[in-house]
């Protein structure tokens, strides 16, 4: 089987966010990027389908601060080959990054066979434009799922049996013919812990693989005048104090609410 | 010049979800600002009895052909750009839900209209269409015009009232033949939620966790708060991924709608998936490390400090007081 998981890096929200001068996106110099976290599971859900069914993992990301430890990390757990993709976009410009990948699968990686699945997160934070999955489904031409939390392949049929998430707990089970795009919410099992020793050895037997690509010839639609911080509603009353004299304030609440 | 709003209705299961009488809500008001009418579009097997649900709209587009009813987002996808290519609307709001994930990309890929992601809001401005929508969990707001030529707009679900957009009115109704195109995703069933130990839906007293919880072996101060305060342990989207809690026991987008009368939030940062699930609740107290986390906002009292620190100290108080009668 061969898997394909496409990365993307993006701002660690718990780090304060900064929007940059011209108003309408973060300054990146102040931003700390990390793996865009379903992105963390498609790679789990990649190498729990290898171990299974074996067959090589190929991540590709973009650049961007701190891509390669991302790549290394998934050396480490088990792909087989790491892309870093270079081409002027930012990571919201959901068909430009789109197009990079696509036209890098397109190059690089020969034709998708019958036994190929291509994994996405199934969403980012900052998918502003949509989907990276769903864009490179339309432009790959291949069938496009997502929200999926299982997945399993059929090498007789050569399709895929996924679970797709809806609300309120509810799931439906659909097959997707293969290749295909398959964005990946939660891994069959939580993603894997790889100590830092492991990744360490990654970097010194394994090589990252950095690929230029022309720029893309589409520029985004989005006629996006500004990025801003919500003003404080001011909603929340903030209890301050030793943990004692907070938690003394906390019951008084409760108990005039009834709840104790 | 683009004409019509239309509102995309989400069926699952054979029901309306709530998302399209807040995305008619929102676009009522703007096709009356803007002197547009608003068409909501309703395709599958039982159409003609849930458009008469859809009073809010002018007009129900209602295209009835069962290839429309599975809940695939392949077969819904082809139907709505032969509409946009039919009517050229001024703007198409669709749920910014699990079933309509990817639908807005792909559609604007192959209509050539822009589509705007994760919107909470949408206001008429001089005659433009100005959408904001929520990015980074929540932490910036985007301000996007929609061009002339009209846009795609995915609606976060929760963030718009329910309310505006339902009426007792009865819409008129244009039945639309619309052929559906093969479907290469074969729906088979639908699985229902696994029903766990405890129903969190019917909790008076929640204690949620999330992500700042760190590890599982911190769930006993959660386990222990939820019994001395007579409620159950539920959880945020990381908590249910790390297997700390089973699927029975998420809240927000793809699990549970919950409405206790406490919520009290540990470790999570309310992000839109989330807060979705939960925002109705009470009294919502959150304890959170990050002064910026989003929870505040839609908390009634916060604790920024280490959950690690105060609930402790919290579970001490409350047997102190229970002790003391």
């Amino acid at each position: 089987m061969q898997i394909f998981v496409l990365l993307k890096m993006v701002p660690d929200v718990v780090e304060e966010l900064v929007i940059d001068k011209d108003g309408k996106s973060l300054d990146e110099e102040l931003v700390r990027f990390k793996l865009n976290e379903p992105d963390e599971h498609a790679l789990e859900e990649a190498v729990l389908l290898k171990e299974k069914y074996g067959g090589s993992i190929t991540v590709m990301a973009l650049d961007a601060p701190d891509v390669d430890d991302a790549l290394y990390l998934a050396l480490a757990k088990g792909a087989n080959q790491a892309f870093r993709i270079s081409g002027e976009c930012k990571g919201w410009q959901t068909p430009v990054v789109a197009n990079l990948f696509t036209s890098f699968l397109s190059s690089h990686c020969g034709p998708l066979t019958n036994e190929t699945v291509v994994l996405t997160g199934s969403q980012a934070i900052d998918d502003i434009e949509g989907e990276l999955g769903a864009c490179i489904s339309e432009m790959l031409k291949l069938p496009y799922i997502s929200v999926v939390t299982r997945l399993s392949v059929d090498g007789g049929t050569k399709s895929a049996t996924v679970l797709k998430e809806f609300s309120g707990g509810l799931r439906g089970e659909f097959t997707v013919p293969l290749p295909a795009v398959i964005g990946i919410q939660s891994a069959s099992k939580p993603p894997r812990y790889v100590p830092v020793a492991k990744v360490n050895a990654a970097k010194k037997t394994a090589k990252i693989e950095s690929v230029s690509l022309p720029a893309p010839n589409i520029k985004s639609a989005l006629l996006l005048r500004k990025m801003f911080t919500p003003a404080a509603t001011g909603k929340a009353e903030m209890l301050e104090g030793s943990p004692k004299d907070i938690s003394a304030r906390l019951i008084e609440i409760i108990t005039q609410r009834g709840i104790l | 010049m683009a004409k019509e709003i239309i509102v995309v209705a989400e069926i699952l299961k054979g029901n309306i979800s709530d998302i399209t009488y807040e995305m008619l809500g929102v676009g009522r008001k703007l096709a009356d600002s803007l002197k547009k009418p608003l068409f909501a579009c309703v395709a599958g097997t039982d159409g003609s009895t849930l458009a008469k649900t859809l009073g809010a709209a002018d007009k129900v587009l209602l295209v009835e052909n069962p290839a429309f009813a599975v809940p695939s987002s392949d077969a819904s996808t082809s139907l709505l750009v032969e509409i946009i290519k039919q009517r050229e609307p001024a703007l198409v709001l669709i749920g910014g839900t699990n079933i309509g994930t990817g639908v807005g990309i792909i559609l604007s890929l192959r209509t050539g209209l822009p589509h705007i992601n994760f919107s909470k809001d949408i206001q008429s401005e001089n005659g433009k269409i100005v959408v904001t929508s929520q990015l980074f969990g929540g932490k910036i707001l985007a301000e996007v015009e929609v061009p002339a030529g009209g846009a795609i707009v995915s609606v976060v679900p929760g963030a718009l009232p329910l309310e505006a957009g339902k009426s007792t009115r009865t819409p008129e109704i244009e039945k639309l033949t619309v052929p559906a195109s093969e479907s290469k995703i074969v729906f088979k069933q639908f699985i229902e939620p696994e029903t766990g130990d405890v129903d969190i839906t019917k909790q008076d007293v929640l204690i949620s966790v999330g992500r700042g919880i760190e590890n599982d072996s911190n769930l006993e101060l959660a386990d222990e708060l939820a019994k001395l305060l007579g409620g159950a342990v539920c959880g945020s989207r990381p908590a249910i991924d790390q297997g700390w809690l089973p699927l029975s026991r998420q809240v927000g987008k793809s699990g549970m709608m919950v409405k206790p009368k406490l919520y009290l939030a540990l470790g999570i940062s309310g992000a839109p998936e989330h807060v979705e699930g939960m925002k109705n609740s009470g009294l919502i107290i959150s304890i959170n490390k990050d002064p910026n986390a989003p929870i505040f906002g839609i908390s009634h009292y916060g604790v920024c400090a280490d959950l690690l620190d105060v609930v402790p100290a919290f579970i001490d108080e409350i047997k102190a007081r229970k002790g003391g009668g």
